[in-house]
């Protein structure tokens, strides 16, 4: 048996130079265009002789608040690459009509819209979303950092090495081409022998683990950090979305973990969970990945409704109109969240019985959803408006996530649901809701704490023209597929046979191009910012008149957040400090205990990475070298004891008198 | 409901807080706790999976056919011996005993390990027969689910010398302590994932 | 998380560690814990390898009772579960998860018996033989 296997596969497994793309023109210059880009940006860092500050003051940082960045920075790099696969997509569609084929051929467009979805979820939405929660939350509840800091910086490298797996694919072999939820069969051994859905299974499986421990630890920060009298009805909106979208994560992603694990399972061991013979029964991968799938839709939506609700009341100048409502609709969403998931599958084939039950509680969920936008709705109501950068942003979300949603009431019904299912229907759908709920929310959230992160504004012309750009274009693309999906097209294709659904395509084709403009004009909006960044200064630390104690702190908010930590009295606490006139003490510091710095969750990271890489291509070698590793790095880390400092009463007494002159020489 | 909790008519409520506070034990308990939960939902999948496929024999052997309830009444006897020693080996950190203390977690490791090797038998004599996770869709699933607690026990019993070597070192310092609770914590929960396999799959297998 | 209300006074730095005093247990609850499992344990097996019961249903409500029945203790004697502790967060998290647990056992064994019955109709006997 070991006579036949050559030196060359015991050591590279079955990467081999064929596995390089280098006959792909599209891909080719794909890797030239991220090559040179990369090496610019190396040489840049480099030249300027920032490596060292990268180094000790972000990458092994255990600071919430730039790992916060961090995150969402990772999230708007993978925003540029799903979106680059967005336009891929429609174009091809555009163009394959009737005789022409397009320029995509399927292998190709089958890991596009693979790699789409996978990584707009996994890599953008959940970064994204995680990445303002780690920022905000402990700000709005008066914490110094989360509850497990070191987990904080571990969990932000294993999501940055699950993405860093996923672009692998696109230069090292292929990924998948199964659809972003990679059902079986299709995904197994059988009908996928290639790395593609390897490469899924395992960067899902690292990023998992990040996102698992990142929502034990956040909800750690707001059970047991919240400043005193800081009580559960005292929280702010988004801390209890938050805390909502953390308990779903908690719950869900182990479901995940466990499928794809046994997926795995299927595909290197060759047992028979999801297969077609010898007893398997690939529904029930359809049914436990929506166990994963549906709540996570609820994970992704909740802070970005906490971001709205912050944004309203503050632009408003008003309470938060029906707070406890609002609570409590949050509440109720995360535990129906759990009971909808067979709406994805009516046509599966169980029985009217098991149907009618999951389309009721669909339809249920939209009613604490309603409810939530009649208390915006409210809270806007005799409130004095300014129609600013981040409040634009709510004011396209309500109608468009409305209509979303009432779509979705429609997919719930299950006979209609067995025309549209499968259809580019549900495509326009849930990217109606997704990019009209969780996109728009989370750039308003930019917008609105920008300024918080980095002491100055963000530019607001070239926000608005962001903002239009992005709406518009929203509605080109999806109204003309919501057509055609009423029309009977199905998704995921690459090649449409009948002419007169072209026109559809080029208009959709031709709103893609308008979010592009939206996506340019963000980034025009953030290099003019920075350029124009002390016309836009702001030494308060207050620009909008806001009602959560984020505002209370300098920003950026010094390494500590707080010299003292806040009292609350109010559910609008600084909003309540300002109207009380509050004193901020100026002397009597104290020496702050503070996390230290540590390269071990980037360590631990990185050989989880390579333990990925080398499964993926199976190098047993190196997956046994990097396990081993793994363990016990892990294990030498835990003789480690001291990892905290203090900040001594000068640096402090330092820092908040300089954050005085600031308030002083503004007044 | 959000009314302002100082009292009316006090010119200055207090807004900041002067002193500092230690930290308790910063949530790391809770934290724990609620991995344990995300674990939960883990064994919970796995069970779901035992329940849909676990009676797709394929034409294969049936638990009824393959498990030796004996070994598996000895089996249960170690997991649950190996519980109440590791309790005792919290009642001498209590009383800071070091020396105690490192003994009942030897007693426990053993017995874990114990617990392990016949487990490891079992799976060996299965695959000798030809029952192997490859036969059929029940098979598959039983090995996973089983598996998957062993790899856990596995993982324990790694942590527990490490903490041994650690309470060597360091004594019953206030973080060994809180790593011994969590570890604690962690040991008795396998537990109770045990009652659920020795009754869903073994006893509950072996009337089919 | 679904309850709320629920009033959590005295929170972060102030919590100097209250709220798990007893949470490492006594001799006694250890021993009243151990020999209430021995025995929980010794009747299912007893049950099952004795054939006592007639009935293969009986037999497994029987022991399923007692394996619901053994897990709580565990929880109370080993886990030293209680509704205080951490502010009664703990046990609000074992609640939401311990109904999501039973969710998704329940949810999944439901519909994909339904589908079996739905689309492939067949007696147990088949399904043994089948491939």
């Amino acid at each position: 048996m070991f006579s036949n296997i050559d030196l060359q596969q015991l050591v590279f497994g079955r990467l081999t130079l064929e596995a390089i793309p280098y006959h792909e023109p599209i891909l080719l210059v794909t890797f030239a265009a991220v090559a040179l880009g990369g090496l610019a940006l190396v040489g840049a860092v480099t030249w300027y002789g920032q490596w060292g500050y990268l180094w000790r003051e972000w990458f092994t940082s255990v600071d919430h608040k730039k790992i916060g960045i961090m995150y969402i920075i990772l999230a708007i790099v993978m925003l540029l690459r799903g979106f680059a696969d967005a336009i891929m997509m429609v174009t091809q569609k555009a163009l394959s009509v009737g005789e022409a084929q397009g320029y995509l051929p399927p292998h190709h467009y089958d890991q596009i819209f693979t790699a789409h979805g996978t990584i707009m979820i996994f890599f953008m939405a959940m970064p994204f979303v995680t990445g303002v929660m780690n920022y905000i939350m402990p700000l709005q509840i008066g914490a110094r950092d989360v509850a497990f800091p070191f987990l904080n910086n571990f969990s932000f490298w294993m999501t940055a090495g699950g993405a860093i797996l996923t672009m692998l694919s696109l230069f090292v072999g292929e990924f998948a081409r199964t659809g972003w939820l990679a059902y079986p069969p299709l995904s197994g051994a059988a009908y996928s022998p290639g790395v593609g859905v390897d490469y899924y299974i395992w960067s899902l499986q690292i990023a998992g683990v990040g996102t698992t421990l990142s929502a034990i630890n956040l909800i750690a920060t707001i059970v047991k950090m919240r400043a005193p009298g800081m009580t559960m009805m005292k929280l702010p909106v988004f801390c209890w979305t938050t805390l909502a979208s953390n308990a779903i994560i908690v719950t869900i992603f182990p479901v995940l973990t466990a499928t794809l694990a046994l997926l795995a399972c299927d595909r290197y061991v060759g047992t028979h969970f999801f297969t077609n013979d010898y007893g398997g029964n690939s529904m029930l991968y359809m049914n436990l990945i929506w166990i994963w799938g549906h709540p996570e839709v609820y994970v992704l939506v909740l802070p970005a409704f906490g971001i709205y609700s912050e944004i309203v009341s503050t632009f408003c100048g008003k309470r938060l109109f029906g707070y406890t409502s609002m609570v409590y609709a949050t509440a109720v969403i995360a535990l129906v969240s759990w009971l909808t998931w067979l709406h994805h599958f009516f046509t599966m084939g169980a029985g009217a019985n098991v149907n009618a039950f999951f389309g009721i509680t669909t339809m249920i969920i939209s009613i604490p959803t309603g409810a939530k936008v009649f208390n915006w709705l409210f809270t806007m109501y005799r409130g004095k408006i300014r129609f600013e950068g981040p409040f634009i942003w709510v004011m396209g979300f309500i109608p468009t996530f409305v209509l979303g949603g009432l779509t979705g009431v429609l997919l719930a019904v299950p006979p209609a649901d067995f025309v549209l299912h499968n259809s580019l229907f549900l495509v326009a759908h849930f990217h109606n809701v997704i990019i009209g709920g969780v996109v728009f929310g989370l750039l308003a959230g930019v917008q609105y704490w920008f300024p918080k992160a980095f002491g100055f504004r963000l530019d607001p012309f070239w926000g608005k023209v962001s903002f239009w750009c992005w709406l518009v274009g929203f509605w080109v693309v999806f109204t003309p597929i919501y057509a055609l999906g009423l029309m009977g097209e199905t998704r995921r294709t690459q090649h449409f046979d009948d002419p007169s659904v072209q026109p559809y395509l080029m208009v959709a084709a031709f709103g893609a191009f308008i979010i592009m403009a939206g996506i340019l004009a963000f980034v025009v909006q953030l290099l003019v910012s920075i350029l124009r960044r002390e016309q836009l200064r702001d030494l308060t630390g207050d620009p909008w008149g806001g009602r959560t104690l984020e505002w209370s702190t300098s920003s950026p908010p010094p390494p500590y957040n707080f010299a003292f930590t806040p009292v609350v009295h109010d559910l609008d606490a600084w909003w309540d400090m300002k109207k009380r006139g509050h004193e901020r003490p100026a002397g009597g510091f104290r020496p702050i205990h503070m996390p230290c710095n540590t390269a071990m969750g980037m360590t631990l990271a990185a050989l989880s990475t390579v333990l990925g890489f080398a499964l993926v291509w199976y190098v047993w070698w190196l997956a046994a070298l990097s396990l081993i590793a793994l363990i016990a790095v892990s294990i030498r880390h835990t003789f480690n004891y001291h990892t905290s400092f203090y900040i001594p009463a000068a640096e402090v007494n330092r820092l908040e008198a300089q954050r005085a002159a600031q308030l002083v020489g503004r007044v | 409901m959000h009314e302002v909790t100082a009292p009316p008519g006090a010119t200055a409520p207090v807004f900041y807080e002067q002193e500092e506070h230690a930290h308790g034990d910063g949530g790391t308990l809770l934290g724990f706790w609620l991995y344990l939960m995300s674990d939960c939902l883990i064994f919970a999948v796995l069970f779901a999976c035992y329940g849909v496929l676990g009676r797709n024999y394929a034409a294969g052997p049936s638990g009824a056919e393959l498990f030796d309830l004996k070994l598996v009444a000895l089996n249960t006897s170690l997991l649950l011996l190996s519980s109440i020693t590791y309790g005792f080996a919290m009642l001498k950190m209590e009383e800071e005993q070091v020396d105690a203390v490192l003994r009942w977690l030897a007693a426990t490791g053993v017995l874990g390990a114990g617990f392990l090797a016949i487990e490891f038998y079992e799976f060996a004599h299965l695959i000798h027969e030809g029952a192997t996770p490859q036969r059929s869709a029940f098979l598959s699933s039983f090995f996973l689910l089983v598996g998957t607690h062993g790899l856990h026990v596995t993982f324990g019993i790694i942590w527990l010398v490490t903490l041994m070597f650690q309470v060597r070192q360091h004594g019953l310092i206030a973080d060994n302590q809180r790593r011994l609770l969590c570890l604690s914590m962690f040991w008795h929960f396998l537990d109770v994932v045990w009652i659920g396999v020795f009754t869903f799959v073994y006893l509950m297998g072996a009337t089919r | 998380m679904s309850a709320p209300a629920h009033p959590v006074h005295g929170t972060g730095p102030h919590m100097h560690g209250t709220g798990h005093g007893p949470a490492h247990g006594t001799r006694s609850g250890y021993m009243t814990g151990f020999i209430l499992s021995v025995i929980l344990t010794a009747i299912p097996f007893w049950l099952v390898m004795g054939d006592v019961l007639d009935s293969k249903l009986k037999t497994d409500i029987v022991i399923m009772g007692f394996a619901v029945v053994q897990i709580f203790v565990h929880m109370i004697y080993f886990l030293h579960l209680n509704m205080k502790s951490e502010g009664g967060w703990t046990f609000l998290a074992l609640v939401f998860t311990l109904t999501l647990v039973l969710i998704t056992l329940v949810g999944s064994i439901w519909v994909m018996y339904h589908m079996d019955q739905n689309m492939m109709p067949m007696s147990p006997n088949e399904a043994l033989h089948k491939p």
